[in-house]
């Protein structure tokens, strides 16, 4: 049936695709909160502080799942890429040292004092507690993602050893750390990140203004969410391109199978979407012809090395897969761009806020910033087969040789189980706090005397 | 070399060093969540609750950190030893799963079985932690069938041995002793008294325990105590161990529970490091034949990645314990409830 590979490789990708629910929003909501908390001591408008504390209770909940998977991430290397993990340690290794010393603990210290402190410290205290938590999280971005681009395209090591026993050692750190995808894909990373934090927030306070509930606050947090998701999206397009210009420098393989080009030498064209008939080697759908070319060489004629070029044995394992996972990411970046140029416009015409057709859409859209980084990893992930090191080690001989099928179904159940629990537990706990709110309306519109008198009354 | 020592040396302390701090400040929460069905009253549940509510989660970071540093220095050791106790492992992320969710949303809502759900399983993952964190350290003591190309010889439930349960039961006991004494220190009134009466029978059953452990250290796996005999000065260790023990109860006695918790930390890295002391240089010793231990030269990281490590380490150090000083500062004193406790 399933051998260990296979099981190991999907408990692998549930997992970290799980984890990877949570750290999104809470980079997003970080970023936010950073700004309504300074906005707040900026121009002392006691409605910023009302929706910073109302949005640390949300990133409560996310931060603390997000906390939870990841740990699981952390021991899975050792657990169940063996191999891999004593190969790549020297490199990884200080990485992920890295990323705890500096970026967990800053993170995880100061979340009691952002999270318990608000009445204990005083407000400046508490801003740079939001602000330490937050760019803990971005430095913990940026050591993970150095690793994962590590492993993408190799740098600053050399390989000692043979066989059972070859591993990478560090050569150059700085090399290593700036290797040639680790800037592109933690900007796009960061970005990616931002606009699944600041779509929540547009999601939620749409949903307020639709309701009629919290009208003032939310018409300021929707704008301020609104002016960030413009920047990034448009933003993104770039680091976007920019990362593909990368992938096709250096994992070429990995170009074609996004772009389903399969001609050994031909101009490449640029699929708006498609479907990649690996039979019959060719892909069918709405493409601009030489567009990839044109991106790449800025000359539609340019030839660009198709899968047919390199042997069978190095392809991804499904290029259609690849293929449609990473042109629903592009489909819902530019979908976004579409959306908040939209709002933008209604909101400088001053009519956005009477655009339900517009809200009931923000209502919705949170989910395509957080689909888009899913599909996202997995077109880089997948389209990295069948190397775990790219070029150097394949995902096949980096297993854990100790583990047997049996064990990792046990825990493949035993994530399973859990992990649905706790993503009921967290849609739970969201819909909770956002149908309570920032504050408690009834208490704000009866002044402490009428509710005497209320009182009085009974 | 650094100071005469060298670099996979330093890396050893470093590793050490992290792995008591996370037994020093995870143990009392794990300590304290062992407790916690002891205290029947709801309120009481709470304070205990909240007692580590601002601390725990930086306290877990420890354990991160520890992890990330095991993998970066000894990534051999790392790879060997989770991917041969591959069951133990997954059931203790398991429990900090439990654990960390139970904390955040016992008290999100006021019906009874809700919050008595979340109480047992916080408790039990709690108590799980601390004794699997034990049997991994018996393990390690006693020693694993490691042969050729770190293969395991035999089955992987060889984990699951009397020594090592026992060992798994001390460390319990140890923590909540521990545990139970942060709880004095953050209680008062009812609560406080209640606490106290814990603390006594926490004595009790890590005195006992400890004791058994050590005579069946003695009598079973001698090679423990090699290095003692060797060079005796060594026996200092052991026996601050020793004073810092029984100097809990006689501070408990004047109701110092400050200094009862500080000599209780004591304790705990006392021991690690008698752990230390005898395994060093190696980390995973081998049952099978001792060319397959696995050493601190053998697992190490390259001298350059090592180099560049520590320099990490000793940059990120004071910044770690600076804001975990300024947390612990910040909600010293009694637990009070407000709007934005668990
Ligand atoms: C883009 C960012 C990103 C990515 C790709 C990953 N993580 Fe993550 N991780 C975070 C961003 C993050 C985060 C934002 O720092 C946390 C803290 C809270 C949260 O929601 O996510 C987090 C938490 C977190 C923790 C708990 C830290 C703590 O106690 O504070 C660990 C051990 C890991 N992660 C480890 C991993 C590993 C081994 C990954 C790769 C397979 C991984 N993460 C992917
Ligand atoms: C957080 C977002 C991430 C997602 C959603 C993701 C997704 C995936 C997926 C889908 C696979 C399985 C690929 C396949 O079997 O075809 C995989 C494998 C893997 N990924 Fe990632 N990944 C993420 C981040 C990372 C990071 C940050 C690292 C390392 C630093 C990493 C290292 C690996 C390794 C070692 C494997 C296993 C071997 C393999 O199948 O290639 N991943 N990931
Ligand atoms: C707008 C057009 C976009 C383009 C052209 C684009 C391009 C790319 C490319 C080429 C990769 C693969 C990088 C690699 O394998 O090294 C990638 C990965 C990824 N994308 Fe996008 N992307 C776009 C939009 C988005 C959006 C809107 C999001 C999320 C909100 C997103 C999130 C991600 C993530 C999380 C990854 C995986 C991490 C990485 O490899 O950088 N992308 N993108």
């Amino acid at each position: 049936m399933f051998d260990v590979e296979i099981l190991a490789r999907i408990q692998f990708a549930f997992t970290v695709a799980f984890h990877y629910i949570y750290p999104p929003l809470s980079i997003g909501l970080g970023l936010l909160m950073v700004l309504m908390e300074g906005l707040y001591l900026r121009t002392g408008d006691a409605d910023y502080e009302k929706l910073a504390r109302f949005w640390t209770k949300i990133f409560a909940v996310t931060f603390g799942i997000g906390v939870a998977t990841g740990i699981v991430m952390e021991f899975e290397f050792g657990t169940n890429w063996a191999t891999y993990s004593r190969y790549v340690g020297d490199i990884f290794g200080s990485a992920l040292a890295a990323e705890g010393i500096f970026a967990f603990a800053l993170e995880s210290g100061f979340l009691g004092i952002l999270l318990f402190g608000w009445d204990r410290v005083s407000s400046r205290v508490h801003f740079i507690a939001t602000v330490g938590v937050w760019l803990g999280s971005m430095f913990s971005a940026v050591w993970i993602v150095v690793a994962n681009s590590w492993q993408q395209t190799p740098a600053g090591y050399h390989i000692v050893g043979e066989g059972m026993n070859a591993r990478a050692e560090i050569t150059d750190f700085w090399a290593m750390v700036f290797n040639p995808s680790s800037v592109d894909r933690l900007l796009h990373v960061w970005v990616g990140a931002f606009l699944a934090g600041t779509f929540l927030v547009l999601s939620v306070h749409a949903w307020y203004l639709l309701k009629g509930r919290y009208e003032a606050i939310s018409r300021k947090a929707f704008s301020l969410a609104l002016l960030v998701g413009l920047v990034f999206s448009l933003s993104q397009l770039l680091t976007g391109h920019r990362s593909a210009e990368g992938v096709s420098r250096n994992q070429p393989i990995k170009m074609a199978a996004l772009e389903g080009h399969f001609a050994a030498e031909a101009p490449a064209d640029l699929f708006l979407f498609g479907w990649v008939d690996e039979e019959q080697q060719t892909t069918h759908g709405l493409a601009i012809p030489g567009g990839l070319s044109l991106l790449l060489h800025q000359d539609p004629q340019a030839p660009v090395k198709g899968l047919q070029a390199f042997p069978a044995e190095d392809h991804p394992d499904t290029i259609n897969g690849v293929f449609q996972f990473y042109h629903l990411m592009v489909a819902i970046g530019l979908a976004l761009i579409g959306l908040t140029i939209l709002a933008a416009f209604f909101w400088w015409r001053g009519t956005l806020f009477s655009k339900r057709w517009l809200l009931r859409i923000f209502v919705l859209a949170v989910l395509l910033p957080n689909i888009a980084n899913q599909v996202g990893w997995f077109s880089a992930e997948m389209g990295r087969q069948p190397w775990v090191v790219y070029g150097l080690l394949r995902t096949s001989d980096a297993l854990s040789r100790q583990v047997t099928a049996g064990q990792i179904v046990f825990s493949l159940i035993m994530f399973t189980l859990i992990y649905s629990l706790l993503f009921a537990l967290f849609l739970y706990m969201l819909t909770k706090k956002i149908k309570a709110g920032p504050y408690d309306e009834d208490s704000i519109q009866h002044s402490p005397r009428q509710q005497e008198m209320a009182g009085f009354l009974e | 070399m650094l100071f005469g020592i060298d670099y996979p040396t330093w890396w050893f302390l470093v590793v050490g060093a992290l792995f008591s701090g996370y037994a020093i400040l995870d143990g009392f929460d794990l300590g304290a969540g062992a407790w916690h069905l002891f205290l029947r009253k709801e309120e009481s549940r709470r304070i205990a609750l909240n007692a580590i509510g601002p601390v725990w989660d930086g306290n877990e970071v420890w354990l991160v950190i520890g992890g990330g540093a095991l993998f970066a220095g000894f990534p051999v050791v790392y790879a060997t030893v989770f991917s041969i106790m591959y069951i133990p492992f997954m059931l203790f992320l398991a429990f900090l799963i439990f654990r960390a969710v139970s904390i955040e949303f016992r008290s999100k809502e006021p019906m009874k079985w809700w919050r008595q759900t979340w109480d047992i399983l916080y408790s039990v993952s709690s108590i799980m932690l601390a004794v699997l964190l034990g049997v991994v350290l018996g393990n390690i003591l006693q020693g694993m069938a490691i042969g050729p190309d770190w293969t395991l010889q035999g089955t992987w439930l060889q984990f699951l041995n009397p020594y090592a349960l026992l060992i798994g039961i001390t460390t319990l006991a140890l923590f909540m002793l521990h545990g139970a004494i942060y709880l004095a220190m953050k209680t008062e009134g009812r609560l406080f008294a209640k606490v106290t009466l814990l603390i006594r029978r926490a004595i009790i059953f890590f005195l006992v325990t400890f004791g058994i452990a050590t005579v069946a250290s003695l009598i079973y796996f001698p090679h423990l105590s090699d290095r003692f005999r060797e060079s005796p000065i060594l026996f200092v260790v052991p026996l601050l161990a020793f004073l810092s023990i029984a100097n809990i109860p006689r501070l408990i006695t004047k109701r110092q529970y400050r200094g009862a918790f500080i000599f209780s930390a004591i304790t705990v890295s006392m021991l690690l490091m008698m752990v230390a002391i005898e395994l060093y240089p190696v980390l995973v010793l081998s049952t099978v034949d001792p060319i397959y231990n696995i050493t601190i030269y053998n697992a190490a990281a390259s001298t350059k990645s090592l180099g560049i490590m520590l320099t990490i380490a000793a940059i990120g150090t004071p910044l770690v314990l600076g804001y975990t000083a300024f947390v612990f500062y910040t909600f010293r004193g009694k637990v009070k409830l407000d709007d934005h406790s668990y």
